[in-house]
């Protein structure tokens, strides 16, 4: 597989409908390991009623060719239904959401507290040390304020990974 | 055929395995390759109360996979397995591979502790669907006995459409008491999954008007044309016979031309003919129907084709663009897009650029004036018998015989002669483990063929270290008396590992060695077959046509050359016109880069 430097190097956010059966995410988790394809973000859930269809949003990386060739192996799995690669369709929302610890006293506290306010994190959770801020947002603005926090005493981090969908009345 | 299933309404409560049975029976199966255990024995009991579906009792699960694939691609139709739980599945997991990697259609029951012990660790417990999800094309645990007819239908349909493959249904015991209702084959057999099968008309249109154009046109044809059916052959042949265009095929595609029509370049790749690879080398138009651009025939891909424009039938969308770029995909059934061509040639009143076509078959000629498949066989009494000569010689002899002759291989230099000297006439008559490379796949998938067409001649052409692999298959030829000739290439190596470590590791021959060999005749006869030997050349066609003329299973020890080597070869690594031709060659081989060298 050509290196990362190559020049149609790009990132994939695809959407993927799938039967909500057991085994469905192994399938597709194990189709990028055994196939040596790259992971950056992956989220699953049930998107209809009833659960029987979950949508996996994956934001995956390489070549042209190699993405052209993660959809059609990801479009030959049986249970798989439809597949949208955003990126390549157009405009899309692609958005995450983050819990962030910070623990901190005095000038680091309130200097956190200040960044988030600017940034629109909420505080859902606070201790005289510590606040847990809950941030969504695009993958970048996330891992801006992550920069941001780390020297303000950031402790932990937890992220859901990249939902996703077209803009306009576009659907899957 | 009788049959005993009980002939109950679709509403009847039934056990678990009656379902199973009956769904089997629906679905067309009349033969069942397995090996009993714990976990399925209440399917083994039902099998005991009917005679529907017939049972063979294999004495290895990967031979009971083998059998399956014998079975289906000689004759079309999707092959069965039943295993038990734990080991019975791990050890299918070889065959089941081999049959993804060469697409054919398998549906494999295998037995598992009852639900509420899954994940207990429970005696013979094995994760199956984990293990098996990257060894089949779907597989399917069955949680509910209600689901249990509708699951076997739908793995029929999955197994068998599209790109064919292998599918494992995984059966808790507990299932397989029941009770639930039966239900028939429904007219969706699945929600989604719909591959499409018809060629899309504008692009049938483009590759008439690109073969048209051609002035060094070349049709590469792959087992897909195999897979395709009968269909997919005959209109292979009418495009060649309407268009003069030279054809090469994959080790998969072997008998969808017949090996005999002047326009066959015989098979391309890593032991093709030197006039199938550089016509492949120096087309201008390609055009690929059921074949996925592998290593083995791609050589070198920087260097592959390097001026030709590519149009690509498959029926898989990730086959195309995966290893090699096309400038025409057709997602289609291969016989679909191949009639289309044909019409589509036909209704545009096309015909061939005479004048530039001569000229290009004047050019392969040129190339097949080299000979590149040949060797010298010493006459004199007593002299050794060359491997080309030994299949040579069996061709003929089977020719003479009349008979309907299907062949199957194990993996090897024998393999590779077979392909290169034994010609196929026809589809479906060749079985060989093609992509995955499984030695010990041809005595079990030889079994299974023999089941399929009891009449016919069916022959293995083994080496002596790959036939060791699967050996315990005599004993099941043996009680069902089927006639399978085994016709060992006993070079007392492991011919193509020694041939690699002569050419691309200093002749340091580690391993390759095969010591302590049995006494095949003896052998044979305790598995209660016949056993007959080749020393030299003057016993060739007796010792060929005894095996023959014997009703029951045969094994012919043939003793070959041992240091012959299988030419032409692309060395790993090199391109098409970079072939090695033979021994006078071998110097080149010293060349071998060293990034050649770590590929396989």
């Amino acid at each position: 597989m050509p290196a990362q430097g190559d020049s149609d190097f790009r990132s994939a956010t695809i959407s993927v409908l799938v039967d909500n059966e057991s085994g469905v995410l192994a399938r597709v988790i194990g189709l990028f390991s055994g196939r040596g394809y790259n992971i950056d973000s992956l989220t699953v859930a049930p998107v209809e009623d009833g659960g029987q269809r979950s949508r996996i949003n994956v934001v995956t990386s390489g070549t042209q060719m190699v993405i052209e060739q993660i959809k059609a192996q990801l479009d030959r799995l049986v249970p798989v239904h439809r597949i949208a690669d955003l990126t390549q369709q157009g405009p899309h929302v692609a958005r995450e959401m983050a819990l962030m610890k910070v623990i901190a006293a005095g000038d680091r506290r309130s200097e956190a507290l200040r960044l988030a306010d600017a940034f629109r994190a909420r505080v859902v959770d606070a201790t005289t040390e510590s606040f847990i801020f809950e941030m969504t947002g695009s993958t970048d603005k996330l891992d801006a304020f992550v920069a941001l926090m780390r020297p303000l005493g950031l402790a932990e981090v937890s992220r859901t990974g990249v939902a996703a969908m077209a803009r306009g009345t576009r659907v899957i | 055929m009788s049959t005993s299933l009980p002939a109950a309404d679709a509403d009847a409560l039934q056990p678990g395995a009656e379902i199973l049975l009956r769904a089997l029976k629906d679905q067309g199966v009349e033969v069942v390759f397995g090996y009993p255990g714990g976990a399925v024995l209440p399917i083994y009991d039902a099998i005991f109360k009917q005679n529907a579906i017939r049972h063979i009792l294999v004495r290895h699960e990967q031979a009971a996979v083998h059998a399956a694939e014998g079975y289906a691609r000689s004759t079309g139709r999707v092959g069965v397995v039943l295993v038990t739980s734990g080991p019975g599945a791990t050890n299918a997991v070889t065959g089941l591979v081999d049959a993804l990697m060469d697409s054919i259609p398998v549906v494999c029951l295998t037995g598992q502790v009852p639900t509420h012990l899954i994940g207990n660790d429970a005696f013979q417990e094995a994760d199956t669907t984990g293990i098996t999800r990257p060894a089949t094309k779907h597989n399917y645990l069955v949680k509910r006995s209600e689901d249990l007819a509708r699951v076997v239908h739908e793995a029929f349909y999955v197994a068998r459409s599209g790109r064919p493959g292998p599918v494992v249904i995984d059966l808790p015991k507990d299932i397989l008491i029941g009770p639930a209702r039966y239900s028939p084959p429904s007219a969706a057999p699945h929600r989604s999954y719909r591959p499409q099968t018809e060629p899309d008309g504008g692009a049938i249109a483009r590759a008439v008007a690109l073969l048209k154009g051609a002035k060094r046109p070349v049709i590469y044809v792959g087992g897909g044309v195999i897979n395709a059916g009968d269909a997919a052959s005959e209109a292979l042949r009418r495009l060649v016979q309407l268009t003069g265009y030279p054809a090469t095929s994959t080790l998969m595609g072997l008998g969808a031309l017949p090996a005999s029509d002047p326009r066959f370049l015989g098979m391309l790749g890593m032991h093709g003919t030197y006039e199938a690879n550089l016509a492949m080398h120096g087309c201008d138009v390609m055009l690929a129907v059921g074949a996925r651009f592998d290593d083995r025939v791609t050589g070198k891909l920087a260097a592959f084709s390097p001026q030709s424009r590519k149009i690509h039938i498959d029926i898989d969308p990730s086959s195309i663009n995966k290893n090699v770029p096309v400038d025409l995909p057709i997602v289609a059934d291969a016989g679909r897009a191949l009639s289309a061509l044909v019409a589509g040639w036909e209704a545009d009143g096309a015909t061939p650029d005479r004048t530039a076509l001569a000229a290009w078959w004047r050019q392969i000629d040129g190339w097949r004036a080299r000979e590149c498949l040949r060797y010298t066989q010493s006459r004199a009494a007593g002299a050794i018998i060359k491997p080309q000569y030994a299949i040579q010689r069996l061709h003929a002899l089977t020719r003479e015989s009349g008979r309907p002759t299907y062949i199957t291989t194990e993996v090897g230099q024998h393999q590779m002669w077979a392909a290169q000297f034994f010609g196929f006439e026809q589809p479906n008559r060749w079985m060989t483990s093609g992509g995955l490379g499984t030695m010990g796949y041809g005595l079990p998938a030889a079994m299974g063929v023999q089941v399929a067409h009891p009449e016919a001649l069916v022959i293995d052409i083994a080496g002596e270290a790959s036939i060791l692999m699967n050996i315990q298959e005599m004993s099941t030829l043996a009680q069902y008396r089927l006639p399978v000739k085994v016709f060992i290439l006993n070079n007392r190596y492991m011919g193509m590992v020694r041939q690699w470590q002569e050419l691309l590791h200093g002749g340091r021959y580690s391993e390759s060695y095969s010591a302590a060999l049995p006494d095949f005749v003896k052998l044979a006869e305790s598995f209660h077959a016949t056993g007959l030997r080749a020393e030299s050349v003057d016993q060739l066609d007796a010792t060929i046509r005894a095996m023959l003329a014997a009703d029951g299973p045969v094994i012919a020890d043939i003793a070959v050359d041992e240091k012959e080597n299988c030419f032409p070869m692309i060395p790993s690594g090199a391109p098409h016109n970079e072939m090695i031709l033979g021994p006078e060659h071998e110097a080149t081989a010293a060349g071998v880069a060293d990034a050649g060298l770590a590929l396989v």
